[in-house]
């Protein structure tokens, strides 16, 4: 394995991470519209807190699988067609909920605006659930052949680890947006959600240690790495009651931080277990490792200047365009604005 | 797998379908952006509320347009290893970078911009505001060339070698991958197209605009002067870039371009040019044609002379350059009449569009305005709302069935780079679905494109600074 290898390798683990840090709020706050929010206005109002960022939220997912396809093809390529019906729905999640924001802005009767927000909270409730059984099945080992190719039956794909895997992705992403609106709805909203997540986070555990169990049995992850895998589930554990207790003390940022770190832990521990493989295949000797499913050397050096050259301008914007919105928004904004 | 189709035909209409959908929007989007950055421009420089109406009723169509794309857009990404597992293997060391700095250089750009002016229309100065629109503009421009970058690979393939141990394409360089000549003729085809088509759209919507409503005479006439000279402009370079890129692949995919002008046998010197043509697939002949001589010497070398070479010759050559590695059963004949009536649709869009354009801008100069009194030439232009998608559906068809039998031109086949796991079943479902949903997109897009028009833009000559209305819709909606 070389350095360029497990650089890349760390890239797309980061990637996945700034990910689901990121879009998981975007699906939390759709799953907010119906589980929380009472009125169509209450609704539209979310969805606006989220109008500007979730679109460049996503584009992190999109990076990601281009710097998979990139950097490990033969990653991508098995991975991508081994899930093919999960990224499928997955897809179809996301669609959904894409088009949903501007859609519901056209809606005028009453009808049509419920078909958009269906849409949009179906699609960011949906859109976890498939990503997190797609990556919690992956780690328990998957039937390969010596092509690489992926054979997973359905119960490969759907079973205990994965089922739970998906609803605790969905969970924590439900707390991530509610923290998130806790920082942009007004003061009296605000409280609401945070004392809405207080309450939520006592179904979470229960998730949270059911998946650990299940991993302890359903994965070699605790044996081959365990004190790395238990240091991240220690921290996954700590986040986690750390965000509960801000949420029930109302601190808003400390809630989503911690949240945030939940949920890229979550990848941390995935890629973590992974290495040094990147699919882990039935028989272990068809296994896809770092070291022979990259790109070769050459591609991997240039995508390595791309990433250092354009990474950080991407990032200098991309915070400054959540930093001049960063204001709580009211109704009054959904009226005044060319959005929505 | 269930009978009637196979997991490659099956993979392949996706491949189709799911492309030539997303590609209605990206043209529309690059077009319409190009248009509301224009107007938004001219506000800024001339203060003149009319203007600033104008960016944000296109804006609108524009917003509507990019929604659909970029969801449609994820779908491009994902397929490659969903359907295509062999061929991202294959070609995962020249394929994946490109896609890679898409989403880095350009995708962050216009989501992230997009947002920003989208939102911030009360926050900045004008002059800071436009930016936004021209840097979202730039991101999606930005798209095109990779994203063609990496389709010029598949049609020309350059800057790589074999890798002797995988058989997989191993990158040598990557200016040579960027250098491509083939991009080169092919990205300034696309987005003048692009081009083409955001003012073909609007100039057409404007002239239902005008159709519907008198008051609104001043904004869509204006509007309808907007999207006239883009198309205008677009059309003219499309047809140019368009030139380059046929006169570049006769030499490069001889069997595409004889394809195209539905060629078996060897023409004379001078050829003429089949206008229109009854082609026989089954005994490879021309059963009758309507030519007009010399026009093909004069197209392919721009000159009176020259003889083109026809696909049974061209046929012979490939049989003699690939039979040793891919055996003598391919089957080297593309699907002649599809690119035969493609070209004819492709290049009548472009020559018609320049034409109405010419006529509209001709009647809507200040001297003579009167355009919007022309109600059976405004009937015309409105219809050619959707004219521009039948020409780019064309060029895509063209390009990417004249490639056939190679997903990536002389080094794998299409047959060889589908997945090995998807099955019939899977595919039906996912194409079902698949389908099911871009009608349902593309017609609630075309119904909110063509309300929003119903409802006509918010400027009103008497209060020019009221713009709160916009996107007031949603509002009324809680309140029903």
């Amino acid at each position: 394995m070389t350095i360029l290898q497990l650089l890349w390798y760390g890239v797309i683990a980061l990637l996945f991470a700034i990910f689901l840090f990121l879009d998981g709020f975007d699906f939390g706050v759709g799953m907010a519209t119906r589980l929380v929010a009472q009125t169509p206005a209450e609704r539209q109002l979310y969805m606006r807190a989220i109008g500007p960022h979730w679109d460049g939220n996503e584009v992190w997912l999109i990076t990601a699988g281009g710097a998979m396809f990139a950097s490990f093809p033969l990653w991508y390529a098995s991975l991508f067609s081994g899930y093919y019906i999960l990224l499928f729905l997955t897809l179809v999640a996301l669609i959904l909920r894409g088009v949903s924001f501007e859609f519901s802005a056209h809606a005028e009767t009453p009808r049509e605006l419920a078909v958009w927000q269906w849409a949009n909270f179906c699609g960011s409730l949906l859109a976890p659930f498939f990503l997190g059984m797609m990556l919690t099945s992956m780690i328990q080992g998957v039937p390969m052949d010596a092509q690489g190719n992926i054979w997973a039956g359905f119960w490969q794909v759907c079973n205990w680890l994965s089922i739970v895997g998906g609803v605790a992705t969905v969970y924590f992403s439900f707390l991530h947006g509610l923290h998130f609106l806790s920082l942009k709805l007004p003061a009296v909203d605000a409280r609401k959600m945070l004392h809405v997540s207080s309450k939520v986070y006592w179904i979470a555990y229960p998730a949270l240690i059911v998946f650990v169990l299940l991993a302890i049995f359903q994965t070699d992850f605790y044996t081959a790495r365990p004190l790395s895998t238990w240091l991240i589930t220690v921290i996954i554990l700590a986040a986690t009651i750390c965000g509960h207790w801000a949420a029930a003390h109302v601190r808003g940022g400390i809630a989503f931080i911690s949240t945030g770190v939940t949920l890229a832990g979550v990848i941390a521990f995935i890629f973590n277990g992974l290495f040094p493989r990147v699919l882990i295949g039935v028989p272990a000797k068809n296994s896809l490792l770092i070291q022979n499913a990259s790109a070769s050397p050459k591609t991997l050096t240039i995508m390595t200047i791309v990433l250092v050259c354009l990474l950080p301008i991407v990032l200098i914007y991309f915070i400054w365009s959540y930093w001049i919105q960063r204001k709580r928004i009211s109704s009054s904004d959904i009226q005044g604005e060319n959005g929505y | 797998m269930i009978g009637l189709a196979s997991v490659l035909d099956l993979s392949r209409f996706q491949f189709a379908m799911t492309t030539i959908f997303h590609f209605f929007y990206v043209p529309l989007s690059i077009g319409t952006a190009l248009a509301v950055a224009i107007m938004e421009t001219i506000y800024v420089r001339t203060k003149k509320p009319l203007y600033k109406s104008m960016a944000q009723f296109w804006g609108k169509i524009f917003l509507l347009s990019f929604a659909v794309g970029v969801v449609t857009g994820i779908i491009q990404e994902f397929q490659f290893g969903m359907n295509w597992s062999n061929y991202s293997r294959f070609m995962g060391d020249i394929f994946g970078a490109p896609l890679a700095i898409e989403a880095l250089l350009a995708f962050f750009m216009e989501s992230t911009f997009i947002g920003v002016w989208m939102f911030t229309w009360d926050r900045f100065k004008p002059g800071v505001h436009v930016i936004f629109i021209w840097l979202t503009w730039l991101g999606s421009t930005l798209s095109a060339i990779w994203i063609l970058a990496a389709n010029s690979f598949m049609q020309h393939p350059t800057g790589f070698e074999i890798n002797a141990q995988t058989g997989h394409v191993r990158l040598t360089s990557f200016m040579a991958v960027v250098a491509n000549p083939q991009l080169w003729v092919e990205f300034p085809h696309v987005i003048f197209a692009a081009i083409l088509t955001g003012g073909m759209v609007v100039l057409g919507m404007s002239a239902f605009g005008l159709l519907r409503s008198k008051q609104k005479r001043e904004f869509f006439t204006k509007s309808a002067k907007v999207g006239a000279w883009l198309a205008l402009v677009g059309s003219l370079l499309t047809i140019a870039a368009g030139d380059m890129q046929t006169r570049y692949i006769i030499n490069d995919q001889p069997m595409k371009f004889a394809a195209t002008e539905g060629i078996y046998k060897d023409t004379t010197d001078p050829a003429p040019w089949q206008a229109v043509a009854l082609i026989d697939t089954k005994t490879k002949t021309v059963k009758s044609s309507v030519d007009i001589p010399y026009l093909l010497s004069i197209l392919s070398y721009h000159s009176t002379s020259g003889s083109v070479k026809g696909m049974n010759t061209i046929n012979k050559e490939l049989h003699a350059k690939y039979d040793k590695k891919f055996g003598a059963n391919m089957n080297y004949y593309v699907p002649v009449k599809t690119l035969f009536w493609s070209f004819r649709f492709m290049a009548g869009v472009g020559v018609l569009s320049a034409l109405l354009t010419f006529l509209a801008l001709l009647w809507s100069r200040a001297k003579k305005d009167t355009l919007a009194d022309k109600r059976w030439f405004l009937w015309i232009l409105g219809i050619c709302t959707y004219l521009p998608f039948v020409g780019t559906t064309g060029g895509w068809l063209i390009t990417e069935l004249g490639r056939y039998p190679w997903v990536v031109y002389g080094l794998q086949t299409i047959a060889d780079a589908v997945s090995p796991t998807t099955t019939a079943g899977q595919l039906w479902f996912t194409n079902i679905v698949y389908f099911v949903l871009f009608c349902v997109l593309g017609g609630v897009m075309v119904f909110y494109s063509r309300r929003t028009l119903h409802h006509g833009p918010d400027y009103d000559a008497s209060e020019v600074n009221d713009t709160k209305q916009v996107h007031g819709n949603a509002r009324e909606a809680y309140q029903a």
